[in-house]
């Protein structure tokens, strides 16, 4: 490589084709739906750049319910999840043996299937006339009148199994990484089954809580499918309000003002978490990582 | 939980019958081990000899297959690692990367619930013992390996465990930084009083440092003895071959003695050595070390009477303090001399390559080792403590 070209910038050459996609297709959209989110105006009359503020605060108000729904279906998918997938991603790790990859690429396969395609059949599976309600309203479980399909607990259901990979694969991942002499040394130390756990695994694992957290709450959260088709709109959550605004009503400079919105939130909750739980775990698997 | 007070009077550690399978593999086969209270105690042999595994047991990490294993007299076969009054010096240090010097150091007294006050005072003594007091909130790795490894110890040792296990803890570190250590470790053992168990397979290291090694081969122990005892009298030809450099002389067994054999050997001459329980017509090898071996040029200067056995300079090798000749006999056995330089006019006397050379010795210094299989390094095992 010649001396010139390299000092020429290079570096800033190689840049070129990431950043440039990142501007054409992240950052000028943005600034479109930035300038559409301060229109005024109706969806009959059109709408005209107005610095029209008001939009945010008037999407907040008019759909404060359907955003604290959102987070707390997410937040709870998300804690399911977690449930679900740290005991496994765990088995997978520690114990999977030479059935790991078998394990692994059995967490994945259903996802082959389009999302939308997985999410109508649970509709199919939940519904009134299926095999599951009519089982549990026989062994009473469900009353008479009782439904799963549209209430809140298909909702979260369907979100936490949509999710629930993007919470699996980094905790696998970190799980996975873990030397199994740290274990044996937290034996050694007279530490118990328990203790173990709790001082060592965990800690090390927390990147992987992090990543997986993150990954499943942040699509959670925006997600408006499991809502449409496994809910009512009394389930119905911010994703469901942006695409209507968007595509049924019109009203782009309030679908734009949400999106704006929730993005915010977002990257709140987001530093917040990887404040208060990441930091000093991923810095501390990062050395480890170095070293190794 | 001190174990100083108890008496004397049950090993260190004890394995009885012994066997450890992994599948069709044995990794260590029925054996017999007392190892004596406070005593640096080596296991020695090269690697997949069942070292380790033997390590690990005591520890609490495999479980014997076969056979118990006892802890100051008491069968701890079957306890998990965690009741264990042992503690581990891993091989690659196995430090908590999450946690600093001194969390590290004060994992095992936490878990045993010592009171918080009692923790900061010990992990600082111990800390302080080997020399990282300044680094105690440090994360490890901030620190080069050689503190890696002192902290490895301190957060074995300030546990006061009735046995410290060392599984090659020296093996990550580069060669001056390991004699450096060999000596401290050394030091702190003494110091401290407690059974060292230390697993190597660099016999220099436990020739420096033990007080008993056991050699190891295919699962069994071949020799346990004294550092002295396993260099100058090996008692198969393994630990013969194994520890310093080999010198063996095929030969057959022709009459035995108290004490002593005659062996003939393939090179030609017929030699006494020292040997126990040989039987006549037996295959075994007679072993001198280098530098118990004199040399001299075959023109008729070597001095009469002294068994000998004669061959041809291959190679000298001059070493600084010492020259080392390769001479090979009439068998094809090459034999490795080591001829101090300490008369300049005597080391320009020495046959140079291509030569005659006629080796000889003081009888005391040969010994006849055989194969395990022969039976008899029974004898040796068990130390009384």
């Amino acid at each position: 490589m010649r001396a010139g070209l390299k000092k020429a910038g290079l570096p800033y050459l190689l840049l070129f084709p990431g950043l440039g996609w990142l501007l054409l297709f992240f950052a000028l959209p943005l600034g479109f739906m930035l300038f559409e989110s301060l229109k005024a105006g109706t969806p009959d009359s059109g709408f005209l750049f107005d610095w029209s503020v008001s939009n945010y605060s008037d999407a907040v108000s008019q759909f404060d319910e359907q955003f604290m729904r959102s987070f707390e279906f997410a937040g709870l998918a998300t804690l399911i999840s977690f449930v679900i997938g740290y005991p496994l991603a765990y088995v997978i790790a520690f114990r999977g043996g030479r059935w790991r990859n078998a394990l692994l690429l059995a967490v994945i396969v259903p996802f082959f299937v389009t999302y939308l395609i997985r999410t109508l059949s649970w509709e199919t599976i939940l519904s009134d006339d299926g095999a599951v309600v009519s089982t549990l309203q026989t062994v009473g479980i469900l009353g008479e009148e009782g439904r799963l399909l549209d209430t809140t607990a298909s909702v979260v259901l369907g979100i936490t199994y949509n999710f629930l990979p993007f919470m699996i694969l980094p905790l696998y991942a970190s799980l996975e990484r873990i030397d199994p002499r740290l274990l044996e040394a937290g034996y050694d130390l007279y530490g118990r089954r328990r203790d173990v756990f709790m001082r060592v695994t965990l800690p090390l694992s927390m990147p992987g809580v992090v990543a997986g957290t993150l990954l499943t709450f942040i699509p959670a959260a925006g997600d408006f499918i499991n809502a449409e088709l496994l809910g009512t709109p009394r389930q119905s959550m911010i994703g469901n309000v942006i695409q209507s605004r968007y595509l049924e009503v019109g009203d782009y400079p309030t679908a734009a003002a949400l999106s704006f919105i929730l993005m915010g939130t977002m990257l709140a909750v987001v530093l917040v978490w990887a404040r208060v739980a990441g930091t000093e775990a991923l810095l501390g698997t990062e050395g480890e990582e170095r070293r190794a | 939980m001190s174990h100083e007070g108890q008496g004397g009077a049950a090993p260190s550690v004890s394995l009885r019958g012994v066997t450890k399978r992994f599948g069709d593999f044995t990794a260590v086969r029925d054996m017999d081990l007392d190892v004596p209270r406070g005593q640096f105690f080596t296991m020695l042999g090269p690697s997949g000899c069942g070292k380790t595994t033997t390590l690990r047991m005591i520890a609490g990490f495999e479980e014997p297959s076969e056979g118990t294993v006892l802890l100051d007299g008491e069968d701890v076969t079957g306890l998990p690692a965690f009741r264990r009054p042992t503690n581990t010096v891993f091989q690659s240090y196995a430090l908590f990367p999450h946690l600093s010097v001194e969390r590290n150091v004060a994992f095992g007294l936490e878990r045993r619930r010592v009171s918080k006050d009692e923790v900061r005072r010990r992990v600082g003594e111990e800390l302080e013992r080997v020399g990282l007091a300044r680094e105690a909130k440090r994360k490890p790795r901030q620190l080069s390996g050689g503190q890696q490894q002192r902290v490895a110890l301190a957060r074995a040792l300030v546990n006061r465990p009735a046995v410290l296990l060392l599984d090659e803890p020296l093996g990550a570190l580069d060669l001056k930084l390991r004699k450096q250590l060999q000596i401290e470790l050394k030091r702190i053992q003494q110091d401290v009083g407690i059974t060292f168990i230390y697993v190597t397979h660099d016999q220099e290291e436990a020739l420096t440092m033990s007080d008993f090694i056991a050699v190891m081969n295919r699962g069994v122990v071949e020799q346990l003895d004294g550092p002295e005892e396993i260099y100058e009298r090996p008692s198969t030809t393994f630990v013969a071959g194994f520890i310093g450099v080999s010198n063996l002389m095929p030969g057959e067994v022709v009459s035995t003695g108290t004490g002593t054999a005659e062996l003939r050997l393939d090179a030609g001459p017929t030699v006494r050595t020292g040997a126990a329980g040989a039987t006549v017509g037996e295959r075994a090898h007679a072993v001198v070390r280098p530098e118990k071996l004199q040399l001299h040029a075959t023109n008729g200067t070597g001095p009469d009477g002294h068994p000998s056995v004669d061959g041809q300079v291959e190679s000298s090798l001059y070493l600084g303090t010492a020259t080392q000749v390769i001479v090979r006999l009439p068998d094809d056995t090459h034999m490795t001399v080591l001829v101090p330089n300490t008369d300049e006019e005597a080391r320009r006397r020495l046959p140079a390559a291509g030569h005659g050379a006629r080796l000889t010795w003081s009888t005391e210094n040969i010994h006849m080792v055989r194969d395990l299989a022969a039976g008899a390094v029974h004898d040796d095992e068990g130390i009384k403590a």
